[in-house]
């Protein structure tokens, strides 16, 4: 007969079934019997928050920076909903994370009992599935699938909640090998589907005179090798790409054919290229309302390619003539084979004109800020830093805002998995836990969290999390002392009422470092910047450094929203015209 | 396509009636997924309708009347096919391609000058009297949608009613009743 254990030791047999090294979590009530398990075992590690919201934030961080599942362990009630923000992040960005919350015994569900809510419920809509375990037979079952799921198709975040009698009652184990999933709950490869639109995507690109490629995070989700073929397929066609937010690092930003980002603040050329191309090949992007701007105005002469894997994101907002469902790397190996069979090439004579007019976009150098020896410019701190880590072995995260778009921008990415931003939910305070997630899955690596002094505050708790494993994060702070986007937007939309936008009272940020035994490090001018970098890159300790850059810059270029990607705004003294802009002010 | 908080390119299309079948394992929590999907994305449901069709496979089948131009509708379907417990999703669109049926009971009031005439009506439209321990006059009628709304909009002309309708469900006309 077979062994019987608890609820509580099937959740932990099943975690290291699974592979699971660190789990992040915070205990309480109703998952006691499961953490007394977790400290009478050496397999698993456990980090400790300091609060639930960082716990998922930083799974999130070790699952981007790894392409491994992030594990989240917390409590029933207020565990499980300050989980909430993290599962939606999750849910938006495509994570791959599992979350076990604890729920009250089964007899009190429904009873309105002290730290009860109705977990499944509430987190239906921003989790990819989720399960109520009423069974302990039924728990590793569960748990197996639960990481199947997490991992299939589009990755995204699974929720189990289990009631505490459950953590304690016997029951069978049954191994991961043993587990068959009905086929209808994974994503399904449309192989056969496809093949027929191979040809029409290979047939229009070798036909294409002013062809793109749109690439997003499908890539990196798809696995480091769709980002090899990717570049290979960009090379084979010498076509010129540009990247997404999410999909910022799939091609070196060295890369001849890259243009870097495109979208709301992405660069002039990129932009103006998705207006004027005559095939867009959309490679694991979403035509986000963040890249597309107005949709009537979209890329309007363009025959468009489209690979998700998600089939629900065909046509959801723009329609597309050829669409390809299935994995990144499955189809780009796909597309290249067949390249290679027929001997397919682009018209160079073509493809030169379009390099040509490219450049000609290019000479705008939308990115050009005026630098002075006063004050130090944000676009320059974020140069520097790039300038002194680009040799070393670094991760980036960012909060939301002006800092994060600056980043994008300014920190040139030449490798997929090494940019963690919060793409689609826009959460504040992601950023620094995200890097506690990524230091911990790279322990000797460079993890540096680009934030606003109002985003850091938002998750400052975890300054705790990091001193205590010892975690040589590095949090670089634009500080301007404002919420510098709303401000932004506040004065091109808003007549320049900065209506709370203001952050009075800030913390000083040097001695907040130290009162964790943390360092902390300033600069106010220009000439202390690099110092300070250098200082903080050079400890293996956690760092603040509070960067003192110029209050009232403002991010550019920008396609401001009522706008088309052809209708860049490339400084302050250029306005949108009037209707757009009346449009606009509706729009997020 | 006016999914976006962008302008829509294309407002033109029509927007009509379709049923959609929805085949799903029966799970704690299955329907509040599939009408969250809609209440969540903006989609409307006109009526609803779900039972356990397989016992012993756990499965129910849920019916949902919605309205929407073909884009719209397609996008709930490939949305539907998203959530795990779901197993296939049909859209019964094609003329002739399905059979739709629909039950409402209806409480009568009756009295001796309205008698005859409903009645009439009720004969006419193939109401079946049901009887009940309170030996209130209750008819069950069973049959497309608008042949009820008909017969609801003449009894309503004689008398005051209430009513209860369970929504249509619908089948396809194809001979392979195989799922999957």
């Amino acid at each position: 007969m077979k062994q019987q254990m608890t609820g509580a030791e099937i959740v932990l047999q099943s975690l290291v079934d699974q592979g699971v090294e660190v789990v992040f979590g915070y205990p309480g009530g109703a998952v006691l019997p499961i953490y007394d398990t977790l400290f009478k075992q050496n397999s698993i590690k456990h980090v400790l928050v300091r609060q639930e919201g960082g716990a998922i934030h930083a799974a999130e961080g070790y699952a981007r920076s790894t392409g491994k599942v992030g594990v989240v362990l917390v409590t029933s009630g207020p565990g499980a909903t300050n989980v909430v923000t993290g599962l939606t992040d999750a849910m938006m960005d495509s994570i791959p994370i599992v979350c076990i919350t604890g729920q009250v015994p089964q007899h009190l569900i429904g009873s309105d009992a002290f730290q009860e809510c109705d977990t499944t419920g509430i987190t239906r809509p921003c989790t990819k599935h989720n399960y109520l375990v009423k069974d302990q037979n039924k728990l590793s079952s569960v748990l197996h699938e639960a990481f199947t799921i997490a991992q299939d198709g589009r990755p995204g975040p699974v929720l189990i909640d289990i009631p505490k009698d459950v953590q304690f009652a016997k029951g069978n184990y049954i191994e991961k090998e043993k587990i068959i999933i009905q086929s209808h709950r994974l994503f399904e490869p449309q192989i056969f589907k496809n093949d027929e639109k191979i040809n029409e995507v290979v047939d229009l690109i070798s036909k294409a005179k002013k062809p793109i490629f749109y690439i997003g995070g499908g890539c990196i989700n798809s696995g480091p090798k769709a980002s090899k073929l990717v570049s290979q397929f960009v090379e084979m066609t010498g076509a010129p790409a540009t990247m997404t937010l999410m999909g910022l690092g799939v091609i070196g930003s060295s890369h001849a054919n890259s243009l870097g980002m495109l979208g709301m603040h992405g660069m002039y050329e990129a932009n103006m290229a998705m207006h004027e191309c005559d095939v867009m090949i959309n490679i694991g992007a979403r035509f986000d309302d963040r890249v597309t701007g107005r949709l009537d105005a979209f890329s309007p002469n363009s025959k468009k390619i489209h690979i998700d894997i998600d089939e629900s994101n065909i046509n959801k907002t723009i329609k597309v003539d050829v669409p390809v469902v299935g994995d990144v790397k499955n189809i780009l190996n796909k597309i290249i084979k067949t390249w290679q069979n027929r001997k397919l090439k682009t018209n160079s004579s073509d493809l030169k004109l379009w390099w040509d007019k490219i450049n000609n976009w290019k000479k705008i150098d939308c990115l050009n800020f005026s630098n002075n020896e006063k004050e130090i410019k944000p676009q320059y701190a974020i140069q520097r830093l790039y300038e002194l880590t680009k040799d070393k072995k670094t991760f980036i995260t960012t909060e939301v805002g002006q800092h994060q778009m600056w980043a994008a921008q300014f920190y040139k990415f030449e490798k997929p998995n090494r940019w963690l931003t919060s793409g689609g939910l826009g959460t504040m305070g992601y950023g620094f836990p995200a890097a506690i997630g990524a230091q911990v899955a790279n322990p000797d690596s460079l993890v540096i969290d680009i934030a606003g002094d109002a985003s850091i505050l938002m998750n400052i708790q975890e300054m705790s999390t990091a001193v205590q494993y010892r975690l040589p994060v590095k949090i670089f702070i634009l500080n301007n002392e404002y919420m510098g986007m709303v401000r932004q937007w506040q004065e091109l939309l808003h007549g320049g009422r900065y209506s709370e936008s203001y952050t009075d009272s800030l913390p000083d940020f040097v001695k907040l470092a130290e009162s964790y035994k943390a360092i902390g490090l300033r600069a106010k001018k220009p000439e202390e910047l690099d110092d300070v970098i250098n200082a903080m890159i050079n400890t293996d300790k956690t760092v603040i450094a509070d960067i003192w850059v110029s209050k009232e810059e403002n991010c550019f270029p920008m396609i401001q929203s009522g706008s088309a990607h052809n209708e860049m705004v490339l400084s302050k003294d250029q306005k949108q015209d009037e209707s757009s802009a009346e449009k606009g002010k509706i729009l997020v | 396509m006016n999914k976006s908080v962008y302008d829509s390119p294309d407002n033109t299309a029509v927007s009509r009636r379709h049923i959609l079948t929805v085949l799903v394992d029966n799970e704690p929590g299955v329907l509040a997924r599939v009408i969250g999907m809609f209440s969540g994305r903006g989609y409307n449901i006109d009526s609803l309708n779900v039972a356990e069709v397989s016992n012993d496979e756990h499965l129910s089948r849920i019916t949902i009347v919605t309205e929407g131009t073909s884009e719209v509708v397609n996008q709930i379907e490939k949305q539907l096919l998203r959530i795990v417990p779901v197993h296939s999703v049909s859209n019964l669109d094609e003329e002739g391609s399905s059979v739709e049926a629909e039950v409402a009971l209806v409480n009568i009031d009756l009295n001796n000058s309205n008698k005859k005439k409903i009645y009439e009506v009720c004969d006419f439209y193939r109401a079946r009297k049901i009887e009940n321990e309170n030996n209130s006059i209750i008819f069950e009628i069973a049959g497309a949608s608008d042949r009820i709304n008909r017969f609801i909009k003449e009894v309503n002309q004689i008398t005051k009613i209430e009513i209860v309708r369970s929504g249509p469900v619908a089948i396809s006309t194809y001979k392979s009743t195989k799922e999957d």
